[in-house]
């Protein structure tokens, strides 16, 4: 059976005019990556810089960017005013002048034609493809109604899209930074501090004495103000402790590195809090004030000693006294860090709530040098109606996961196949500022799901692997061609960030708040959209503020005093928790009414047959998902990903450094391309280990095409959360190839 | 007056924005760099160390690039940075061989290229580039001659080591561990 939705290579398909007009561009603009023509001496002088923050990862650090005479973007630079990256921004950050660069860039909307049994885009003008888009809207609203139009979204341009869909009569809203990344650690801290952990973590780690890392790999994971936070503490002497099968550049910095088998974290986790308890290291005075359920906590862990757990997780006895005594020595002074990607085993839920609860009986939440209150500034809403109210949305596309508190990508994409069950059916979606190709697990699902779907429209910057299967792509421009929503995030302190153009958009590429007007008119939607101009939105907005865009101009970042409070608990101050008891929940009230274990279980998880080994993913620090995998200056530092190996591994399959292998997982999915053999100490035996978003499968993507493979190409079994229908995904296995499975096979 | 670093390999986690700052500040083309990230493990699974540092011209005393140099175009300026007039370099490559850190590249625009402790910053009172981003501020730049520059203090109380001192080129930037 032909399929309608046919994957199509974009840069196949352009007709001979278009393919012209392309690389006349490329004369004229791409040339300038490669060019030397300014001598660095003449790099500073006469720049002119407007504020902007960054997009190329969720941390949003503010920073300037620095364009020259000739209208060039040179260089960004970080705000110094800024708490997300305090004057600095990372890699990434630097290297953002790349996606602006990026030859490769979508330039103009395309459309899919299907002529002959055959798909292919052609590039269309900006009014006959949001005239299709708004047509296709209108269609659907009328036919099953505007909640069949699903948003799945991450960033900047997501906000926009949001505010049109919802305006539209849609809440059928996920992003997988939900249920594929964060979701799991803000439900286990909302059901133990009645507060989520939220984004940046208000972990206070310039102050803290002692960090405890499961899993996270700051330094690798270039969560901006942390990494700094944390070289910080290391200059001030602090003790780090990382629980990582894989020595993590953290765990190289660390005091005590345990190499724990995967898998068994929570083990370890209950095994700690019986060395507190039954040593009598925990904070008395705090968990006496503050917790609720100690006695059952006691009782709970009381056989789950060291030893108990050294049989489970491989650690010590001895270090997991160490370690735990290391933690009270600390307190409150002491950070169990709940982490960022944690959709690992299902019960994800539940190991975040152990880290919580690690945390209330070391006192550390509402301390210095544990986790401080944070607080953010409330941007005013632009005067708009209130969005109408639509008969189902994400809530009820996820109510068989209790404590889903946002859109569970997974859920609405199974919504979007006919056969599966399920009263709500979505039957288009419009993707902004995700990949959900190299985001979602279970690529079957996925597939299904986008063969069903009557439209899809893709909104990027960059022709990625999900583009490739849509209706409509929209070209957006990059964040320094752009203005966007005013950036307030939590912090110790609140703050404003401005990002305003410091460029034309190059191409005939738009803004998303430009796309979503534009869109919104065409159906009828003026009045959510009652300006011309985004600048006077925000202009609108700081002003209400107490400031203005002109000033945000100049200065990019406005920080704001506290008005919530101090940072931290007085000693013995009465506080109220936001949990049913008020209380810190060591008992959690509301998992076990609903039925769940109201305290953390171990439970085994399956493990890798012979002659495969556990799939761990996790990130470099020059490069977000799989976001800037072609973005040139950041593709210059790390062009493709390799599969760590254990050497003993390797000894056993004959496998040479720098050997391309091929991977396949216990499905007997093979990736679609090779991979290269990194042969290093770093990991164990059981698991290998790979950098996720490599492998990418678009053409268009000129440098990153085939370069390495996907981690989530290789994630077919998901292990879902059932308190709030996360993904986990470190249940997967793989083997090698080491002979290309598809020599001969026409690709 | 004499230029110098300290790299604190306890707190880089070799993230490269040292390196692409570099790019961008200095428009090192694409492909080539004046800075650059290496990792060396030790030891055995589970007892393992890695150390990352950033590495790039070492700005040495008795610089063999310079002395090798046939048409002058490497020279030693003030502070004691070692720099190339690029339109005196022919690019014949013999610094390149001589350098014992790999320091050099031949752009392609024909002359031989590195790293300038940013003396163009410097000059203005600024950081070099890959010290100003660093995320961990493991990067301490100064003058050595100054007992109380950061890269004096940042060497005083800590343990040090610089690459290759067999080659007798008296490196000035100094690795903390």
């Amino acid at each position: 059976m032909s399929t309608r939705r046919d994957f199509i290579k974009i840069s196949a398909l352009g007709t001979g005019g278009a393919a012209l007009a392309m690389s006349s561009i490329n004369l004229v603009q791409g040339s300038s990556i490669f060019s030397n023509s300014n001598s660095s001496a003449n790099r500073g002088l006469n720049l002119k810089r407007y504020p902007t923050y960054c997009e190329v990862c969720f941390w949003k650090c503010a920073g300037w960017t620095h364009v020259n005479e000739e209208g060039q973007i040179v260089k960004i630079i970080g705000n110094e005013n800024d708490p997300h990256c305090y004057g600095r921004l990372c890699p990434r950050g630097t290297g953002g002048v790349g996606m602006y660069n990026d030859e490769d860039r979508l330039q103009k909307p395309l459309i899919r034609e299907n002529t002959g049994g055959k798909s292919s885009f052609r590039e269309a003008s900006w009014e006959e493809a949001l005239d299709l888009i708004a047509d296709k809207m209108k269609e659907i609203a009328s036919k099953y109604g505007p909640e069949s139009f699903a948003l799945l979204k991450h960033g900047s341009p997501g906000s926009h899209l949001e505010h049109l869909m919802r305006a539209y009569g849609s809440d059928t809203v996920g992003e997988p930074a939900y249920a594929q990344c964060r979701g799991p650690r803000e439900t286990g801290f909302a059901t133990t501090f009645g507060s989520w952990v939220g984004s940046p973590e208000p972990t206070d780690i310039r102050d803290t004495k002692c960090l405890v890392l499961i899993g996270s790999h700051i330094g690798e994971n270039m969560h901006n103000s942390q990494v700094q936070e944390m070289s910080d503490a290391i200059d001030k002497g602090a003790t780090i402790i990382t629980v990582d099968p894989r020595l993590s550049t953290a765990a190289s910095k660390s005091k005590y590195w345990l190499p724990i088998k995967p898998s068994t974290d929570i083990a370890l986790l209950l095994a700690w809090m019986h060395v507190l308890i039954y040593e009598e290291l925990y904070d008395k005075d705090y968990v006496r004030q503050y917790a609720f359920g100690f006695d059952e906590l006691k009782e709970h862990v009381k056989n789950m000693t060291p030893e108990w757990a050294y049989g489970i997780t491989t650690i010590k006895p001895d270090i997991i006294r160490k370690t735990a005594r290391e933690m009270a020595n600390a307190a409150p002074s002491v950070i169990v860090h709940p982490g960022r990607h944690v959709v690992w085993y299902g019960d994800d839920t539940q190991r975040e709530r152990a880290i919580a609860m690690l945390n209330a009986l070391l006192g550390s939440w509402g301390r210095r040098g544990g986790f401080y209150f944070k607080e953010k500034l409330k941007v005013p809403k632009y005067p708009q109606p209130s969005y109408p109210h639509p008969k189902w949305s994400w809530e009820t596309l996820g109510e068989k996961y209790p404590l889903a508190a946002m859109g569970i990508t997974n859920e609405i994409i199974r919504a979007s196949i006919p056969e599966e069950e399920g009263e709500h059916k979505v039957r288009a979606w419009m993707v902004g500022g995700t990949n959900l190709i190299k985001t979602i697990p279970d690529k079957p699902l996925l597939e299904k799901a986008l063969q069903s779907i009557e439209f899809l429209v893709v909104v990027d910057t960059m022709p990625m692997d999900i583009a490739s299967y849509a209706d409509v792509v929209l070209p957006e421009c990059t964040y320094l061609e752009r203005y966007d929503g005013i950036r307030s995030a939590t912090n110790r302190e609140p703050s404003i960030a401005l990002r305003m153009p410091a460029v034309e958009p190059k191409y005939e590429s738009k803004p998303a708040w430009w796309i979503t007007k534009q869109l919104g008119e065409r159906l009828g939607l003026h009045d959510y959209f009652n300006y011309e101009e985004y600048s006077e939105v925000l202009d609108w907005q700081l002003k209400q503020l107490g400031t203005s865009l002109e000033e945000m101009k100049k200065i990019g970042v406005k920080t704001f005093e506290r008005s919530s409070g101090p940072l931290y608990l007085s000693k013995g101050e009465p506080y109220e928790f936001g949990t049913a008891t008020g209380k810190i929940e060591l008992y959690s009230t509301e998992l076990a009414s609903l039925g769940f274990d109201p305290m953390p279980v171990y439970k085994s998880h399956p493990e890798p047959a012979a002659g495969f080994y556990r799939l761990i993913y996790g990130r470099a620090p020059m490069h977000t998902f799989s976001r800037t995998a072609n973005n040139p200056n950041l593709y210059d530092l790390r062009d493709e990903n390799n599969v760590w190996v254990n050497p003993k591994v390797a000894k056993i399959w004959g496998l040479k450094a720098g050997q391309e292998v091929w991977l396949k997982n216990q499905d007997g999915v093979v990736s679609s391309f090779p991979i290269k053999v990194r042969i290093t100490e770093r990991i164990r035996w059981d698991s290998v280990y790979m950098v996720h978003g490599f492998g990418h499968t678009n053409k268009n993507l000129s440098r990153a095409y085939g370069r390495g493979a996907s981690d989530t190409e290789m994630i077919t079994k998901v292990m879902v959360d059932p308190v709030m229908g996360g993904t986990g995904m470190r249940g997967n296995f793989i083997t090698f190839i080491t002979s290309n499975p598809r020599k001969g096979v026409e690709s | 007056m004499r230029y110098g670093m300290a790299i604190d390999t306890k707190k880089c986690v070799g993230c490269s924005d040292c390196v692409v700052a570099c790019q961008t500040e200095n428009n090192v083309p694409i492909g080539y760099c004046r800075d650059w990230i290496t990792e060396t493990v030790s030891g055995t699974y589970p007892k393992v160390e890695i150390e990352l540092r950033t590495e790039r011209c070492n700005h040495c005393d008795n610089a063999p690039c310079v002395r090798c140099c046939p048409t002058g175009a490497s020279h030693i300026i003030e502070g004691g940075i070692v720099k190339v007039t690029a339109n005196k370099c022919i690019g014949c490559g013999a610094c390149i061989e001589s350098c014992p850190y790999d320091a050099r590249y031949s752009h392609p625009e024909g002359y031989v290229d590195k790293c300038t402790f940013c003396d163009h910053r410097v000059k203005k009172g600024l950081q070099p580039a890959c010290v100003s981003v660093c995320p961990t501020k493991c990067m301490y730049f100064g003058d050595l001659d100054d007992p109380n520059s950061e890269v004096s203090n940042a060497i005083k109380n800590r343990k040090y080591r610089v690459l290759a001192p067999e080659a007798g080129t008296k490196p000035q930037i100094f690795y903390l561990y």
